[in-house]
Order: structure tokens, then sequence, then C-alpha cells
């Protein structure tokens, strides 16, 4: 009998799991299928699950793949779009600043973990009270400072506050090089090596998961950054997707916005994402424990 | 002078920081001192700032629009932290009882993934008056179509429900990873006494998890307190000041009326309500790793 109760628990228990799911995969379903629309059809056709007349022209329009009068044909405002260059945009943004940030941060968690100097342990705490400083105190100084050094509109201006260090990584890279067993260090200062040769040769490969950890948290929290990339790189040049999407939303008319090229541009900044799920998706889930990331 | 034997590695250690401690420096505590600067001067960024006293705090305490971006910023931490939380809880309590599918687990983590600008869009139009597939289904109910982000009443708890929804998979994961370390005899055990699951995750789950849940919670809060991009994209503040939480206002006294002192003493007072909840934080990091050891 108990075992009759029991599977039919796990029967509610997985129904009630699968309208998680549906839940969480449905919006996304229906990006791409009205990315997939033709705007005319956005009033006609607009509750079945699959596009009457699939089409790829919201994709190429904001891609920048057609003329003008095309991407008006297809419902566009006429605004020059260039999806294809903002993503590059926000991939190089996001490759500079976890690659850089995460070896700074390990070097400095590295020395903090195992050089003796004197002062460590004050600095290291003056770091990390720097955990408790919220975004938005530093956020107008910088930005007055960024705008100083002219880097308004550059790529060095956007990732200057993140590329060289976040306390959280100094604090993680620390901890781990802490429990790292000392005697191949030693082994390796026998050898005739100093602090760098040790920190490249061994300390470094020694740490792949957490370095990659660190590295994947960094670029997901970098490709969702909105406001500061909003801040500094407005220009056409230097659009990152996020700051692009909200540039696209706001060329719509108030009215009526486009929303079948604004649902293909959405779809395209979900696509690294995707991608970046399908190959370290298990590691990224894995990584996922408290005493990870924020 | 007492000469040591121990090593002294400290041109090395000048070089391993070097890269860090400049990044600390200049965007950090520099930044942070000129904030505070700000906060007692008049400055527009193109005047030089002249010093004011606490003349803008002043002007804060009586400022009407500020006290309703702390009303509105509570009202959404509160209506988000408590969905969130309860979803995340039960979605959490569910995987751990059900499954341990990296697969399914990948798929929950996928609206965190996303953009907040990204999920700001994707929800304009899911719950937009006309075309809205929301909408489609309110008026399958012979209802009248709800103005999601136009209609006062309901353009906070859409907003809440939006982030809700992009948080609850992560905020989920995280629980669940805590209740992987709750010894599973316990629940053998109690299966055996013949405990049902209700039973089980009152008695064993939650009170092993508490440590973890209350880190969650409070790291959440941090987040939400911080909400921008969604509004950003959805609602922009409005309709009139329903959501103008307190980040978008700051933004807004920053950037479009270029009240850099007003906006600098704002967000200090922000930097103190979230100050208090990081010392909080902390405070239970300390504790939690001593309870799960």
């Amino acid at each position: 009998m108990t075992r009759k109760q029991l599977s039919a628990g796990r029967v509610l228990g997985w129904l009630a799991m699968t309208v998680v799911v549906v839940a969480t995969v449905f919006p996304f379903w229906w990006m791409v299928r009205t990315a997939l629309t033709p705007a005319a059809d956005l009033y006609t056709d607009n509750t079945s699950l699959l596009p009457d007349h699939p089409t790829l022209i919201n994709f190429l329009r904001v891609l920048g793949l057609t003329t003008e009068a095309e991407a008006r044909a297809a419902g566009g405002s006429g605004a020059r779009l260039n999806f294809a260059a903002y993503l590059l945009n926000s991939i190089i943004y996001c490759g500079l600043i976890a690659v850089v940030q995460t070896l700074f941060c390990a070097m400095a968690g590295y020395a903090f973990a195992r050089l003796r100097f004197p002062g460590r342990d004050l600095v290291f705490g003056i770091l990390i009270a720097a955990l408790m400083v919220p975004p938005i105190f530093t956020l107008l100084p910088n930005f007055i400072l960024v705008k100083d050094l002219g880097l308004i509109n550059t790529m060095a201006g956007m990732v200057a506050p993140t590329i060289l260090m976040t306390p959280f990584a100094v604090f993680f890279l620390r901890q781990f090089f802490l429990s790292l067993p000392r005697d191949v260090e030693e082994a390796a200062i026998l050898d005739g090596n100093g602090p760098w040769g040790i920190f490249w040769r061994i300390a470094l490969p020694m740490s792949r998961g957490p370095l990659i950890t660190i590295g994947l948290t960094t670029t997901v929290w970098a490709w969702k950054d909105f406001l500061w990339p909003l801040l500094i790189g407005r220009g056409e040049d230097n659009r990152l997707v996020t700051v692009a999407l909200g540039v696209f939303l706001q060329q719509s008319p108030n009215t009526q916005p486009d929303w079948t090229g604004l649902m293909a541009a959405s779809t395209l900044s979900v696509l690294p994402v995707l991608v970046l799920l399908l190959f370290v998706g298990k590691r990224l889930v894995q990584s996922l424990n408290f005493t990870g990331s924020k | 002078m007492i000469s040591t034997k121990r090593r002294d590695d400290r041109r090395a250690a000048w070089w391993f920081l070097l890269p860090v401690l400049a990044g600390f420096a200049i965007f950090y505590g520099y930044p942070a001192a000129r904030g505070i600067w700000y906060s007692v001067t008049d400055y527009s960024m193109l005047n030089t700032p002249s010093y004011v006293g606490v003349d803008n705090y002043a002007k804060l305490v009586r400022d009407d629009q500020f006290w309703n971006a702390l009303l509105v910023t509570g009202w959404y931490v509160i209506l988000n932290i408590g969905s969130q939380t309860l979803l995340a809880l039960g979605i959490a309590a569910l995987m751990h009882r059900l499954t341990r599918s990296v697969v399914l687990r990948a798929t929950l983590l996928l609206p965190w993934l996303v953009p907040n600008v990204t999920v700001g869009l994707l929800w304009l139009f899911l719950l937009d008056t006309n075309l809205g597939f929301v909408n489609h289904l309110v008026r399958a109910f012979d209802m009248q179509p709800i103005g999601f982000f136009t209609d006062a009443t309901w353009a906070m708890p859409s907003v809440a429900a939006i982030n809700t929804w992009a948080y609850t998979g992560y905020t989920a994961l995280l629980l669940y990873a805590g209740m992987l370390q709750i010894p599973q005899y316990l629940y053998e055990g109690a299966s055996i006494d013949g405990a049902g699951e209700w039973r089980m995750f009152r008695r064993i789950t939650l009170p092993l998890l508490r440590p973890v849940l209350a880190l969650v919670l409070v790291v959440s809060l941090i987040g939400s307190f911080q909400i921008f991009d969604t509004i950003a994209v959805t609602t922009r503040g409005g309709p009139v000041s329903a959501t103008r939480a307190i980040y978008y206002y700051i933004y807004q006294q920053a950037f479009t009326y270029f009240h850099m002192g007003y906006a600098a003493a704002a967000a200090i007072c922000l930097a103190l309500i979230l100050g208090v909840l990081t010392a909080i934080q902390m405070r239970l990091l300390r504790a939690s790793r001593s309870d799960l050891a």
C-alpha cells in the first residue's frame, strides 16, 4: 500500500515538474516562433504553436543582411540594425573580462594564499570589504572617471572597472589555493622554482576546475551586463547586444513595437548562451553550490 | 632587529597583486571617496562640484519621489523574493526526491543565463495588452484583456513575476545543492518509520537546509533591491511612478536630470541599506560553513 501511495505521489511530482519545465521553456518557444513569423501575420496568426508562414526575413533584417526597403517592408522602422556586430562586441566584451579578470584574480588569490609579505591579511581584509560596496555606489563616480579619461564609447571604457578584478573572484580563488597540498609546491621550490614558476607550472594547472567555474560565472554575468555598457557604450560601434536590444525597442514607434524583429534579435541574444549550455552545461550546473557564486 | 629564517616574498607579491590592487584603488576606492564627496555637492557634470553640506540629504528626506521609490522597491522585493523563494523551495524539494538529471537542471537554469533585457523583452511581448499570448488566454476565458504594464495596479506585480520567472530556477538549483548535503539515511530511516513526504520535508529537509536557505535568501534580497534592467525595458518607471524603483530613480536623477550630487546622496542611502544586508550575509556565510561541516 505504501508503495502505491508513493508512486502516486511520484506521478504527481513529475506532473508538477512538467508544468515547471513548460513554464520555463514556453516563453523561449514563443520568442523563436514569433521571430519566424512575418510581421503581417501578427494580428491574424498569433495563437498557433507554429507559424503559418515561417520566414527568416526577421533574422536577416536584424543582422543587417537586407536592404533598408526590404527591412521596412518586413515591419522594420528603417533604422540601421546590425546584430552580427553587436553579438561580436558582446563576445569580445565577455571574453576579455572573463579571461583577464580570472587571471589577475588568480594571481592575487595565490599571493594571498601562499606568499609571505607584511600586511597581507590587512590588504586582503580591505579587498574583501569591497564586497560590501554595492555597484550603484561606485557607478556614478566611475562614469565620471571614464568620461574624464575620454573613454566614453570605447571598449576600454566598458571593460575598465571589471577587467582588473572583482573582490569575489579573489576571495574564491584564494580559498581554493589554500586547500592545495603544499608538498608539491615545496618539491618545486627544491627544484629551484621561484613564486612565478610555481604559480604557472603547479598552482594554475592544478586549479583548472575553480578557474573554469569563475571564468564561466564571470562570462554569464558579463553577458547580462546592461546598465554600465548602456552608460558607456551607447554608440553604434561598441554597442553590446543588451544595449542594442534596448535601443531597438526605443526606436519602435510607441503604438506598435516591431515585435517580430525584436523577437529575432532576442533569439540571437540567447543563442550564444544556449551554445554555452550545450558545451559546458554540466560543469555550470555542478558549480552552483554555495561555496559558489553569487 | 630579529633575523628571521621565514621567507619573504615581498617583491614577487607586489607583482602578483599589482593588477588587482590597481583595479581596486582606481575603480573601488577612489570612486567610493568621490561618491561621498559628490553627495555633499551641487554637481551637474558640467559645473565644478560646489560644496552644499547636507543639503542633498535634507532634500532627500523631504522628497516624496524618493520615499515612493523606496516604497515601490519594498513592494517589489516582497513580491519577488516571496514568490521566488517559495517556488524555488518547492522545485528543489521535488528535484531532490525525484531525480538527479543534469539535463533538467540545465533547462531550469536557462532563464538565468539570458540577459535581463532579453527576459524583459520576451515578457513585454507575452504580456502585451493586444497581441500578448497571455492576454489571448485571458480572452479565451471571456475576460477583459489586462494591461499588465499599463495598469498601475498590475505593473509592479508583472515586473516581479518576470524576475521570479528568470531567477527561480537558479535559486532552486542553489537550494537543491544544499539539499544534496543532507545525509540520505535520514530519509531512509524516516520512511521506515512511516513518515510521509510532507512530514520528511518539514522535519528533515527544512531544518537542515536552514543555513543555506538563509544565505540564499539574503543574496537574492540584495540582488532584488537592485532591480533596474527589467524596469528599464518594460515600464520605464511608469505608469506614473508605480514602478520607479530606487535604482531607476537614482539613474534618472543622475543621467536624465544630471543631478549628480543628489543622485550620489540617494546612492549612499541605498548603499547603507545594502551594507546592512551584506553584513548579515557575511555573518550567515560563516554560520553556514560551520553548520554544514
